[in-house]
């Protein structure tokens, strides 16, 4: 039940003044760092380790793993945390940052400490502008109080953090693409390996980590790492913040221990669809991850039973599409946003996502035939595994499932839409439903 | 905003800025004869001063530049070229990547409509139409669809110059524009910063409300 489970990161998340750090610590903020501060660097990575804990911004690749393949030794390492929160569907991150910048900040210093990184930087998306002042504000905070700075509170531990804000690019939420944004270029991706952890930024050994991930970390220095994993399901330790969206009466931000049926989120927390309207299709991770249906929602919310289902946990958004919205609505509008983020750079995202709304566009006015939807479903695994990032996968993997889930509905309507198009030039055939489901 | 793009419909940002071949390419700009005001040289200088590498400031700094001068002119890349030590050309390819610097004049007041799924399975391309209906011949504010901004809670939903607003109706698209004549706050009611979190769990007790943002974060401020 999700109304045992306990909170790491909303507990009373919206006393006021939590901002502050004069409230923060009264609440026992930055206790963890002092803990973690009088271990070794390999103890506090072990406690990290023993948590179990996945990332939290799309892969869930174990974060204790990551900082592992940091080379060791001195030299200049990074720590970046990954606060580009554009996966559509996801406002988790833009919560934690605005009323409890200093989480963050406490985790950061933590997690550096850890994988000996002695700079840090949050990019963060430039959208997010009172979220950024509010880091900004804490982050002078910290600094007065030594927290950031040289030999942080008489250790050995040096470190600076900057906030760096971006300019609006889903692409720069890609770790390499992050990097270059961050060293000042075009946000385009780059090839992998190397990897980040060995040439990252500015060619330095770099741990990139998602806000809710570092959040996180304070919580599990507190309760020690064996504890941490005990919450949860096996492989999917802890607690995650689900954004929930698009048709359920309390659309918002949960803390959910990992493993409670979806429907417990969907019905249990967010209220479901309005009255009268049933679930029509779901994405449980942000617009790229792959369509579930009404079927699928006694599944088990956490990393391994979304993957055996064909699809992922992600970011932990989700975004319910009900009954009275037409599927072909929804992915154009998938696809579209994808072409519009696409950096260019390799071909099979860029063209692929710009055929894929194409295609989409002849079977909303009635030019597609059936045989579309193959070349259509052909196109998207042309562009699964052939480019240097997973943009052009993330339109690829929804736009195929719902392709193939709902089948019937696509031969349907380029059925209806060629019958209506096969009237009289300039007759009106007084229906304007299609009209409406074309606003995608 | 329309998307420039290539005849068949793809695109690589900025490929409809293309380099004059038959032109020099420009050079570092000569800090003697570049007048760049005080204030934005400072602040450029100050984000610089924050990387190792000088280059990394091309963002803040442009953001810097286009609140100075509304959008990413000529004028306005020379300005940061100069100060940064780099080519325009250089940060011209930065500028026309990003979706949040303009290329073009474009109005003192951004108003962002998130039109990407979540908001529009709640009304938001309706809500875009009349948003860009209302404030058409108002050089002052520049009404775009966005993509998604990250506050699917609050759907159907804009950014104004920074504040967060929603959820929206197209009934209050009339008082959201006359506020941002005003330059007063924007619909202080339906601000994001005064909603507390969805989770029923979170908060033990009742809070008061957060307080309205006081000052709006305008471009020409």
């Amino acid at each position: 039940m999700t109304g045992s489970s306990p909170l790491l990161l909303f507990t009373d998340i919206d006393e006021p003044g939590l901002n502050t750090r004069e409230v923060y610590e009264r609440r026992g903020g930055y206790e963890s760092m002092r803990k973690a501060l009088a271990m070794s660097p390999e103890d506090v990575l072990a406690q990290l380790e023993a948590s179990q804990i996945r990332g939290r911004g799309g892969a869930g690749f174990a974060m204790g793993t990551k900082i592992s393949f940091l080379p060791k030794g001195a030299i200049d390492k990074y720590l970046v945390c990954n606060a580009d929160e554009s996966e559509p569907g996801t406002f988790k991150d833009r919560e934690l940052m605005q009323k409890t910048p200093h989480t963050l900040i406490e985790g950061i210093i933590i997690a550096s400490y850890a994988a000996g990184a002695s700079r840090s930087f949050i990019y963060i998306r430039g959208e997010y502008v009172q979220q950024a002042d509010a880091l900004d504000a804490a982050l002078a905070e910290a600094r007065e109080a030594g927290y950031i700075g040289e030999r942080i509170l008489g250790s050995e531990h040096s470190l600076s953090l900057v906030v760096h804000r971006g300019a609006g690019a889903y692409i720069c939420g890609e770790e390499t693409g992050l990097l270059d944004s961050l060293e000042g270029k075009r946000g385009n991706p780059r090839l992998k390996p190397p990897f980040p952890a060995n040439q990252g930024l500015y060619q330095g050994p770099t741990l990139i980590n998602n806000v809710e991930t570092l959040s996180t970390v304070p919580a599990i220095m507190k309760m020690g790492g064996d504890e941490y994993a005990k919450l949860g399901v096996e492989r999917s330790t802890g607690t995650k913040l689900v954004s929930v969206s698009g048709h359920v009466q309390r659309p918002g931000n949960y803390e959910i221990e990992l493993g409670v049926p979806a429907r417990e989120i969907i019905y249990g927390l967010a209220g479901g669809p309005p009255e009268g309207r049933s679930v029509k299709c779901w994405f449980p991770g942000g617009s790229s991850s792959p369509v579930l249906t009404a079927d699928d929602l006694d599944i088990s919310y956490d990393f391994d039973s979304l993957a055996k289902a064909r699809t992922m946990l992600g970011s932990g958004a989700i975004i319910v599409v009900d009954d009275s919205t037409p599927i072909l609505a929804v992915a154009l509008k998938v696809a579209k946003f994808y072409r519009h983020e696409s950096c260019g750079k390799c071909t099979p995202c860029r063209e692929g996502t710009n055929w894929t709304v194409k295609m989409l566009e002849r079977i909303e006015v009635g030019e597609a035939t059936p045989m579309d939807l193959e070349i259509m479903a052909s196109v998207q695994e042309h562009i699964m595994g052939n480019c240097l990032c997973v943009l052009g996968d993330a339109m690829a993997m929804p736009i195929s499932s719902l392709i193939s889930k709902f089948r019937g509905e696509f031969e349907e309507h380029i059925e209806a839409a060629r019958m209506r198009r096969g009237m009289a030039p300039g007759e009106t055939n007084g229906d304007g439903a299609l009209a409406a489901q074309g606003a995608g | 905003m329309s998307v420039k793009r290539y005849a068949h419909g793809s695109r690589v940002p900025g490929w409809d800025r293309a380099a004059d071949l038959a032109k020099d390419p420009a050079l570092i700009p000569d800090p003697e004869r570049t007048e760049v005001p005080p204030a934005l040289r400072a602040e450029i200088e100050a984000h610089m001063a924050n990387y190792p590498d000088r280059r990394s400031a091309a963002l803040p700094a442009l953001e810097a530049a286009q609140r100075v001068h509304g959008w990413c002119s000529p004028e306005a890349i020379e300005q940061v070229a100069c100060v940064m030590r780099v080519t325009p050309g250089y940060l011209d390819s930065v500028a026309t990547f990003y979706d949040m610097l303009e290329n073009a004049p474009a109005g003192r007041h951004s108003v962002y409509v998130c039109t990407n799924i979540s908001c529009s399975l709640r009304g938001a391309d309706e809500l875009c139409e009349e948003m860009i209906r209302a404030a058409q011949g108002d050089e002052e504010i520049n009404v775009r669809a966005f993509e998604c901004l990250g506050a699917c809670d609050i759907a159907p939903m804009a950014s104004v110059d920074g504040i967060y607003v929603g959820p929206l109706e197209l009934s209050d698209v009339p008082a959201l524009l006359q506020d941002i004549r005003a330059e007063r706050p924007v619909l202080p009611d339906k601000q994001l910063g005064r909603r507390p979190v969805a989770d029923p769990r979170a908060n033990s007790r009742e809070y008061p409300l957060h307080p309205a943002a006081p000052a709006q974060r305008g471009r020409g401020a």
